[in-house]
């Protein structure tokens, strides 16, 4: 019998000890460790994520919540084989050249590892050359941009219009995010969407990864800078 | 006495950059004027918001402001010539926000700085990012410091900013940067500390009471000086009370004063 819910509710509190407990037992009970993975650590931190958006958990706690799902992964990955939990969507974050700010995007990346997603991350100080050689590289559909300054928010823009000038801007999708920027900033400088937060960053890359590829573009983007 | 450089004429708070779009001056010199009589020492400008127009919207609430306040002003912007402009404009020898170690704005700030009568803001930032140890602080201090010497800008004029970073990401955030303050005012101890306190609280509820707890411990430690908004009440009253507690208040003349004037309440 599987407990699913048990492990939700102990890693939405952010019990170490019941987590790992439960997750071990289902091991135990011969449950297929992809779908401990799926349907009990990833299940849960949709829900911290969403709580996080609400007001509800804070960053702490979501750090916390992380990091125990780190471990559940640990104990996991001997149990996981080849099956692996990528929903094979790639996405690419770093902070846009000339910033070097990077606790916001660390923590937008780590929300997404938590959620099964393959994130590579560049880092800081990210000239728009090197998001375009990752796009080539990586074959990645999500470009995620981050600036904390607002002396650094018109290199988002640069780095939006060099992604066009490279041919690759219907490969992709264009989030942008950071304490300064706005929805409004998004749409003005051709961005596809736009977060608040971590929790709905995460959200926002499920959607569009969830979403067929060559749906009616404007309709998702409506969706999301909704 | 710990210096308060009031942060509200900034374009980035939505109703100074309405106001400074609409070229509404009454906005201005209300807000000013506010800030003025809550006791700010220095009143920030920062007109960098709306891209294209910073020398402009410089120059015009240089133009408003200059006249109404008897305070010096803090000159807020990465652009020298930005600077070079506000710097002729203003009376009093005005706070420069900001220098740090980053290659392209130490390059482009030092020039301007030389020969000048102002205090200069020193960030503790360079191109390997954000701090991560006590020491990584303080060795970015002393280099701020000695580099400004050189050009002819005196200790006492510079105001080192160690970088408050967010506790919720990291419960070691508070002490570290305490510990680096204690560090560089043991080291040069004619420097000035500043801080934008704030960024102690981001990611948590109830901000304010962080805000205020961590302000006395960073006096404490040796910081005099942060910008904050000076019409928030508690934490003025908390920065008063910090300063009569660490005997910068004779008589603890400004503390009554406080108290009888209701700025300060338990």
């Amino acid at each position: 019998m599987s407990d699913f819910h048990g492990i939700i509710k102990a890693l939405v509190a952010c019990d170490t000890t019941r987590v790992t407990g439960l997750v071990n037992v289902a091991i135990a009970d011969g449950i297929a460790a992809g779908d401990i993975l799926n349907n009990g650590l990833i299940a849960g931190m949709d829900i911290v994520g969403e709580k996080m958006e609400s007001g509800e958990m804070f960053i702490p706690e979501v750090l916390m919540a992380a990091r125990i799902m780190g471990q559940c992964a640990t104990i996991l990955q001997p149990f996981l084989g080849e099956q692996g939990s990528t929903p094979g969507v790639g996405v690419i974050i770093g902070t846009v050249k000339g910033d070097l700010h990077d606790i916001g995007k660390n923590l937008v990346a780590m929300m997404m590892e938590s959620a099964g997603i393959e994130v590579y991350d560049l880092g800081v100080d990210i000239a728009p050359e090197n998001f375009i050689a990752c796009i080539k590289e990586k074959n990645a559909r999500i470009v995620c941009l981050s600036a904390l300054l607002t002396t650094t928010m018109p290199m988002m823009k640069q780095t939006v219009d060099a992604i066009v000038e490279s041919g690759l801007r219907d490969r992709v999708k264009l989030l942008v995010g950071g304490a300064p920027v706005t929805r409004a900033f998004a749409e003005e400088i051709g961005a596809d969407g736009f977060a608040a937060d971590a929790g709905a960053a995460t959200r926002l890359v499920k959607l569009l990864a969830n979403s067929p590829e060559q749906t009616d573009h404007l309709e998702l983007e409506t969706q999301c800078l909704r | 006495m710990f210096k308060v450089i009031g942060e509200r004429i900034n374009t980035s708070r939505k109703l100074v950059q309405a106001a400074v779009a609409e070229r509404d001056a009454d906005y201005i010199v209300a807000d000013v004027k506010k800030q003025q009589e809550a006791g700010a020492d220095y009143i920030d400008v920062n007109a960098g918001a709306r891209i294209g127009h910073e020398t402009d919207d410089m120059k015009w609430l240089l133009d408003i402001i200059q006249p109404i306040v008897n305070l010096p002003l803090s000159l807020d912007s990465p652009d020298p010539a930005v600077l070079e402009m506000a710097f002729k404009r203003v009376e009093k020898p005005p706070m420069i926000n900001s220098i740090s170690l980053e290659k392209e704005r130490f390059d482009a700030m030092m020039p301007f700085l030389e020969g000048k009568n102002c205090k200069v803001i020193a960030l503790c930032m360079d191109d390997a990012g954000i701090p991560d140890c006590p020491e990584d602080i303080q060795d970015r201090a002393k280099n701020l410091v000695e580099e400004l010497n050189k050009i002819g800008i005196p200790t006492n004029c510079i105001y080192v900013d160690p970088l408050i970073q967010p506790i919720s990401t990291d419960s070691n955030k508070g002490i570290m940067v305490l510990s680096a303050v204690r560090s560089i005012k043991a080291e040069f101890p004619g420097v000035h500390i500043l801080g934008g306190l704030s960024n102690i609280s981001y990611g948590l509820p109830e901000r304010k009471i962080i805000n205020q707890t961590f302000v006395a411990m960073m006096m404490g430690a040796g910081m005099d000086s942060a910008i904050i908004d000076p019409l928030d009440q508690k934490l003025m009253a908390t920065i008063r009370t910090a300063d009569m507690l660490l005997s910068h208040d004779n008589f603890c003349v400004n503390y009554l004063r406080g108290v009888r004037s209701g700025a300060i309440k338990s």
